[in-house]
């Protein structure tokens, strides 16, 4: 391999990793209900970030999710 | 069509999938025809994972040297781990589970965009393992070790095999199956009115010592500790900005803030250390005890009705990033600084029950002392519920479920080795409780010393300078077993980063990290508890099943704080010691709650009428019944005062009745009834958790035989709704599964039933 290829090879991992990342500490949930809503309510408009974001927390105290010891 | 068929290729000829799209799952031919597959690269590493993990066991179990090298606990655990995982899971997936592809998960048949939502299965292996992890797995272990490294390595690495990782993945599989349902609801269904409300508050009064134990571990930390109690308190005003920072400033900028919350976080442990230095941050940061237990009793009622986004989203993102982070700098670390270890195989303890940290001999009680990472009822909450519901595919759970405990386990055996390399007459010096150390240091020589253990010859000054090196008074009596492995982890961290000048800095962050997941599970708990029970009182009352209703929220709250609050106070003041009287019951109520969870699957099992594996589930179940049932029994009969909690409070009554002023280790009248109302609770707790386990156990059974006299039961699961989307099952996609992968990308967008995470 050539040294650009094994920096592009390098970039490309480090993207997968960040992206890992960011998936499970759940920054990418907006993402997700924006690909959703476009697949089954397209046309309508979907909540904004800030909004989604609150949705999100206040369906959780409704919905407490356990944490184990 | 017969109900009676076995498993779900009794669908198989109902399921059609849409013709214009690519396949939705491998050919299970072609998949097995792969498996079967034997190349001379995959042989070769099979038996190269085989012999490495089988010298390990040999350097482990039966080499007896003067020392054993750490790194030999790691190969045995992770070559045992990958063949179980490759060998077991598989064979319980192929005759047991056989889940279809073709089938759609609830993420998918479901789907909200918001709790139902197909995630990426790496993604989902990291939120799985985040929810069950805590600081269970860091405790169990550190506890154990008095008995020697052999059988606690042993419990953790089979144990997980058979029992935790079955658990989690058949629960996973079976709530997956039902629309996400929580174990009480399955439990219900599968064992009727009387099975399922034992279930029910079984599940309740398990929730509230589980809090109240770990609640104890955080006050025993902290406890005579300015710097650990400044740097912990920290973490609430740092958890409050985060929370507002991701409310109003940058909404959704997740790890952003976490990456900010680290900083400060940081900056909140060498804060601490200054702090520790000045006359008036040790004035104010030196609590005793009790005081603390109050603080974390008011702390978890606010905790519990504040907003979630206020404290526990932002606490939880925090403990999230912190617990992966650790874990993985522990494992390099220790693969880095391979401690010798000098503890041996087994200690006399195992057998004569005697040992200082927790009373009781080797069966039954190492089972119960190592709960979490062996097997852990309290994860059959979390496979039941939130995971399933973000569930791709099927056959992911083999990955998520199974794997995801493999993965707890190996923090347990990092928490094992991690308690080992510390010297041992510092392990019994901080793990005696103060009714037998006196608290001082020359206490603690004499008492060490005089346990009679070979090759241990505790000396003050190897006290002092380590209490110095860690910044702290005193670590005479630091009970719990977060402060032991918080050194132990301390001693190998600075062994790669600082040396000895960091390592108080290394043991705050380890007491840091634990109290992090402590709180949060204290709080989460408090939270779902107090639904439980808006949700049982709302049988009779039902205006409490409004959960939106403040004062039905207070109330219910209160409730469940007074419950483990009144547990938590008494074990801190409990003249015996406190952890070593309360830690078995911790574990038999967690080993309780995974007998329910075990035994609501082979109800399952037997009803899907898979006679012929049934021992999957039953083999676990009835080890983990034996375990808990003896251990409860002992604990409520044994005539040993040391064990039995009964024996204990009659032989406090008598001497309080014959007039004495002092007795065993508590000194005064006062406490001497202190003790005969704590054996009061803590045995009639025993006496709640056995009947009510031993009624579910019996429905299960009766549920098991019904099936087998009519070959099979009713049918439980959710109607199955054929699939659109396809994605790989295990971590690295196998040659057929890239091959379909490549025809889903091929697919044009607007025809591509998106999947979500990428």
């Amino acid at each position: 391999m050539t040294v650009p290829q094994v920096l592009s090879r390098a970039r490309d991992t480090a993207r997968e990793l960040a992206w890992l990342f960011k998936g499970v500490m759940g920054e990418n949930a907006y993402q997700a209900y924006l690909d959703h809503h476009e697949r089954t309510h397209a046309g309508e408009l979907p909540m904004t970030e800030r909004e989604f974001w609150r949705d999100k927390t206040d369906r959780q105290d409704a919905n407490p999710e356990g944490r184990c010891c | 069509m017969s109900k009676k068929q076995n498993g779900s290729h009794r669908h198989a000829d109902v399921l059609v999938t849409d013709p214009d799209l690519p396949p939705v799952a491998v050919d299970p031919q072609q998949a097995e025809a792969e498996d079967r597959r034997w190349t001379p690269a995959k042989i070769a590493l099979w038996v190269g994972i085989a012999l490495l993990g089988g010298i390990a066991w040999t350097m482990l179990a039966i080499v007896r040297g003067e020392t054993v090298n750490a790194i030999w606990f790691v190969f045995a655990a992770v070559c045992t781990y990958l063949i179980a995982y490759r060998f077991y899971s598989k064979f319980i997936e192929r005759n047991l589970l056989k889940p279809d592809d073709r089938r759609a998960t609830p993420a998918e048949y479901k789907a909200d965009g918001k709790d139902y939502a197909a995630t990426d299965r790496r993604v989902l292996y990291g939120h799985h393992f985040a929810a069950i992890a805590g600081a269970g797995p860091l405790v169990g272990p550190v506890l154990a070790a008095q008995m020697g490294y052999l059988p606690g390595t042993l419990w953790i690495i089979i144990g997980v095999i058979f029992a935790g990782a079955v658990q989690d993945y058949l629960v996973m599989f079976f709530s997956m199956r039902r629309g996400g349902r929580s174990l009480g609801q399955m439990a219900r269904e599968e064992l009727g009115v009387i099975g399922g409300t034992a279930a029910l508050i079984a599940t309740l009064t398990i929730m509230i010592i589980i809090v109240a134990i770990l609640a104890l571990v955080v006050v025993n930390a902290l406890g005579e500790s300015p710097w650990g109690v400044f740097s912990v308190s920290m973490t609430i005003p740092i958890a409050l900005f985060m929370g507002v920072y991701l409310r109003y400033l940058r909404p959704g900028k997740v790890t952003e803030v976490s990456l900010i919350g680290f900083a400060l976080l940081l900056l909140a442990i060498v804060g601490g250390g200054w702090i520790s230095e000045t006359a008036w941050g040790v004035e104010i940061f030196t609590l005793d005890r009790i005081t603390i237990a109050w603080g974390i009793i008011i702390y978890g009622f606010i905790a519990a009705v504040l907003p979630v986004w206020l404290l526990l989203a932002p606490r939880d993102y925090l403990s999230t990033f912190m617990k992966i982070g650790t874990i993985i700098m522990l494992a390099v670390a220790i693969v880095i600084t391979r401690p010798e270890i000098s503890v041996p195989a087994i200690t006399p303890f195992a057998t004569s029950g005697t040992g200082p940290v927790v009373a009781g001999t080797l069966f039954p009680f190492l089972f119960v002392t190592i709960a979490c990472g062996a097997l852990s009822g309290f994860h059959a909450l979390i496979s039941s519920g939130t995971t399933p519901k973000m569930i791709e595919k099927e056959r992911q759970t083999r990955f998520i479920g199974y794997g995801g405990m493999l993965m707890e386990s190996f923090v347990a055996i990092m928490a094992l080795v991690a308690a080992l390399s510390i010297d041992r007459g510092i392990y019994f010096a901080m793990n005696s409780s103060a009714a037998a150390t006196g608290g001082t240091i020359e206490g603690a020589v004499t008492f060490v010393n005089g346990l009679g253990l070979t090759g241990v010859n505790l000396t003050q000054e190897a006290l002092s300078t380590m209490a110095s090196n860690v910044g702290e008074e005193s670590i005479v009596s630091r009970t719990g077993g977060a402060p032991t492995l918080a050194v132990g982890i301390a001693q190998i961290m600075q062994g790669v980063f600082g040396g000895a000048g960091m390592m108080a800095f290394w043991y705050h962050f380890a007491i840091m990290f634990e109290a992090l997941f402590i709180l949060t599970a204290v709080d989460a708990g408090t939270r779902v508890a107090r639904f439980m029970l808006q949700d049982s009182i709302g049988n009779f009352v039902p205006r409490f099943r409004d959960t939106s209703w403040r004062a039905g929220a207070w109330i219910c709250t209160a409730i469940m704080v007074a419950g483990w609050g009144a547990i938590l106070i008494m074990g801190v003041t409990d003249p015996l010691g406190g952890i070593n009287t309360l830690f078995p019951l911790f574990g038999i109520a967690n080993q309780l709650l995974a007998a329910i969870a075990l035994a609501v699957c082979m109800a399952i099992c037997a009803k899907r009428g898979l006679f012929r594996f049934l021992w999957i589930p039953a083999l676990p179940l009835a080890f983990a019944a034996v375990v808990t049932i003896t251990a409860s029994f002992l604990k409520i009969f044994s005539p040993v005062p040391a064990i039995g909690y009964w024996a204990q409070h009659t032989a406090f009554r008598n001497a309080l009745a014959a007039g004495e002023e002092s007795f065993g280790t508590a000194k005064t009248v006062a406490a001497m009834e202190a003790v005969v109302r704590n054996t009061f609770i803590q045995g009639t707790l025993s006496i709640i958790f056995v009947v009510l386990s031993i009624i579910v156990i019996l429905t299960a059974i009766l549920a098991t035989i019904r099936a087998y006299r009519h070959g099979g039961g009713e049918e439980t699961e959710d109607a199955p709704v054929a699939s659109r989307i396809f994605a790989p099952a295990g971590l690295i996609a196998s040659p057929a599964e890239k091959e379909l992968e490549t025809q889903w990308a091929a697919l044009e967008p607007g025809r591509r039933p998106a999947r979500t995470g990428h």
